[in-house]
């Protein structure tokens, strides 16, 4: 073990009597917290769980609310008044600072009602508002906060999906409702863990390689646009920046294995390495079909193209999209290192794989990385097939509501929001981790088989079909229009099926549940 | 004596990326220098952009140096990875979405994956070291200086542009329909060449058949 002395040093001497101090100050406090707030927890977890996600939901809701409202009634109607916005937009501008506190007041009194009696302190209030570094504060800190806690709550429905399937009691156990502390618990136990690095490994890249890692998974974020202005970056390459950034995850995978200098982990590395090699071409092939039906690289427009409800979804534009999503569906479990393709830490074979030495925090970041890119490329599937934040209820429906104030409620929960977006997305997860516990884990000859003689020839098809398909949509014949709705709704019928018979089994499992797994596999075998 | 060969390319290679950091450096604080000189509010650049921009071309003339001048293999493409990924960030401080995103999964995410694939596909010794006898690394030098003269030459003596605006039609579609119209033929030229390295690869690969 390689223990630095100077950073005992600042540990002990600098930072220990100042830490010694403020746990002495605290720690009274800290256990009476705990003796009071302890109970409530237990009794209450699911509604503190509960009343946190709405919290969440409200606060998002309430600063696109916010920030809609300084844009349209401020600053567009400071500016059709012909005050001058310098630099209200950008980042720095020498000329002017935008409006000022009374400028800003004036336009609340032009409003009106509420805002213009409170325009006393609101104008204070709004003025940071206007700012796009302010704004992209606000929105950096909502991705850290995304990105924190995605991982934490996908693991936890991950251990409660893997006690359904395998009759695991662990979530039952400890941790509140369903062990939903569990995965904080975790992170804090993580967060404390002492960082070791062997003797012989290569410290620097060691100490590298999760942020390699962690960062491109974060920034993936940055891209994928959660509804129609909820994006940070609306980029016009968003589709390939996500592929490119997730493409540089498998490098810190690589050096991780590298810099452990550990048999196991350099064999966890060369297998992530031959799989990401060879599972980006179809991955990148099944991209391609989205992007060639809608001519856009731009998520957003991806998806303002699948606008209409169930059957005006991408995936069932062709039978090459159908197909070609299930191919990418498989690519992206390969490109997650998920089941069955987990090579890289085959618990099994290579003790922990590329992640057999780390520890701590390093080793938490690993984590965090896969279930934030599980989460990206789920998000990319909704986007590219499943028509990203559009519900499957017919557009039309919406438009005939009108546009009150409630009118725009009722269409971001039911027509198109946010919130679809992420249904999709925690559906998509929920099959990922679905097929972990269910599927064995593969050979890498089959991997690379799987890839080479079967995903990428079909990928191929599959976009020289979508060509053609498109090329033919481009005709103003009425046989091929009919053809395509045919098709359309064939394979939405097919999907639909699926949509319905998905609740129907899983209705079965749940009033089943007390059986033991394998009376209930016997039980729904044919001829039983 | 393939060996030595080996060495002296990859030593021009490494001079040659640390020139081109360098060169970068240059040319593009002089194009920023030229920018945030202008006070009228279309100004492409802000404060905070020129801040990262200078950032970012000192990590990569910080990082082609250390591609330069480290010895382990897999270092050299860690630092490789600050040079290609902060070129990558400069395309996109220009607006040139399109070229840092494929600098991203063409640089980043493809070429130096294979690089530290094939270090340790080949490795014998866990740590892999790059030494160069000292008459290479001088004949490097001099070739590497004369380039890097002739390259600054060129920057002195080029008349810059002076303020650049974005030009609002180079989107994809746009490089997408020159690529397929105008320059079709250097396109397809470089996919068959790409082809023919394919060919040539596996041909290699399977000779002891």
């Amino acid at each position: 073990m390689r223990i630095l002395l100077w950073k005992l040093w600042m540990g002990y001497r600098i930072f220990g009597p100042i830490i010694e101090l403020l746990m002495a100050m605290f720690r009274p406090f800290a256990v009476a917290m705990y003796r009071m707030g302890g109970p409530i927890v237990a009794q209450m977890a699911g509604m503190i769980l509960i009343s946190a996600v709405v919290a969440v939901c409200v606060g998002v809701w309430a600063h696109a609310m916010l920030f809609g409202f300084v844009d349209e009634s401020i600053l567009a109607t400071a500016a059709s008044a012909g005050v001058e916005l310098t630099g209200a937009f950008s980042y720095v501008s020498p000329a002017t600072w935008g409006l000022t506190p009374s400028q800003i007041a004036v336009q609340l009194q032009q409003v009106g009602g509420v805002a213009a009696n409170m325009s006393g302190v609101a104008q204070y209030l709004l003025w940071p508002v206007q700012f796009g570094i302010v704004r992209d504060l606000v929105g950096l800190g909502a991705l850290m906060g995304l990105f924190n806690i995605i991982p934490v709550y996908t693991i936890w429905w991950e251990r409660k999906v893997a006690g359904r399937i395998q009759s695991r009691l662990g979530p039952m156990r400890v941790g509140g409702w369903h062990g939903w502390s569990q995965s904080p618990a975790d992170g804090i136990k993580l967060l404390l863990k002492e960082d070791l690095i062997p003797d012989g490994a290569d410290a620097p890249l060691f100490r590298l390689a999760p942020y390699f890692n962690i960062i491109p998974s974060a920034l993936a974020f940055v891209a994928l646009p959660f509804g129609a202005t909820y994006v940070f970056r609306e980029l016009d390459v968003a589709l390939i920046f996500i592929l490119g950034v997730l493409g540089v995850e498998v490098l810190g995978v690589m050096l991780a294995g590298w810099a452990s200098n550990n048999k196991w982990s350099v064999y966890g590395a060369m297998r992530e390495a031959c799989q990401m090699v060879s599972y980006e071409i179809p991955l990148g092939m099944a991209l391609l079909l989205p992007v060639v039906t809608t001519g856009t690289l731009n998520l957003t427009k991806i998806v303002d193209a699948q606008s209409g409800g169930w059957f005006h979804w991408l995936v069932f534009s062709s039978p090459f999209a159908f197909i070609g999503f299930i191919a990418f569906f498989v690519a992206s479990l390969a490109s997650c290192k998920r089941a069955p393709f987990d090579l890289p830490e085959a618990e099994s074979e290579l003790v922990a794989g590329f992640l057999t030495e780390y520890s701590g925090i390093r080793w938490s970041f690993f984590f965090f990385a896969e279930y934030a890119a599980m989460f990206v490329v789920c998000g990319l599937a909704a986007i590219l097939f499943l028509g990203g934040w559009h519900s499957p209820l017919p557009a039309s429906w919406g438009a005939a509501l009108g546009d009150a104030w409630y009118a725009r409620g009722v269409k971001g929960l039911l027509f198109s929001g946010p919130v679809w977006f992420v249904a999709k997305c925690v559906f998509l997860l929920y099959v990922q981790i679905w097929i972990r516990w269910t599927l064995p884990r593969i050979r890498i000859d089959q991997v690379l088989y799987a890839c080479v003689q079967v995903l990428l020839p079909l990928t191929m098809l599959m976009l020289l079909g979508t060509t053609v398909w498109v090329w033919a949509s481009t005709s103003e014949c009425e046989t091929w229009a009919m053809v395509t709705a045919i098709t359309r709704y064939v394979l939405g019928g097919i999907g639909l099926m699926f949509a319905f018979a998905f609740p129907a089994i899983a209705a079965y499992g749940f009033y089943h549940r007390r059986a033991m797994v394998g009376n209930l596999v016997q039980d729904a075998m044919p001829g039983s | 004596m393939t060996n030595t060969k080996h060495n002296l390319t990859s030593c021009l290679l490494r001079l040659v990326v640390a020139g081109g950091g360098v060169l970068l450096f240059s040319s593009q604080a002089a194009f920023a220098s030229e920018a945030s000189g202008v006070t009228n509010a279309a100004a492409p650049g802000g404060l905070l952009e020129a801040a990262l921009f200078y950032f970012v071309a000192l990590v990569a003339v910080v990082s082609s140096l250390g591609v330069c001048f480290s010895k382990d293999i897999v270092r050299m493409a860690v630092w490789l990875f600050g040079a290609l990924g902060s070129v990558a960030v400069m395309y996109f401080l220009l607006a040139a979405n399109f070229l840092g995103a494929i600098q991203l999964i063409v640089y980043a995410g493809g070429t130096l994956i294979l690089l530290v694939f094939g270090v340790m596909l080949t490795s014998k010794s866990p740590w892999v070291k790059f030494e160069c006898p000292k008459i290479e690394m001088l004949f490097a030098g001099i070739i590497c200086a004369a380039l890097l003269g002739c390259l600054c030459i060129v920057l002195t003596d080029a008349t810059w542009a002076g303020t650049m605006q974005v030009v609002p039609g180079a989107s994809v579609e746009a490089i997408g329909k020159i690529l397929i119209t105008k320059y079709l033929v250097p396109f397809e030229v470089a996919g068959v060449l790409l082809m023919i390295v394919m060919v040539g690869a596996a041909h290699l690969a399977r000779q002891d058949d």
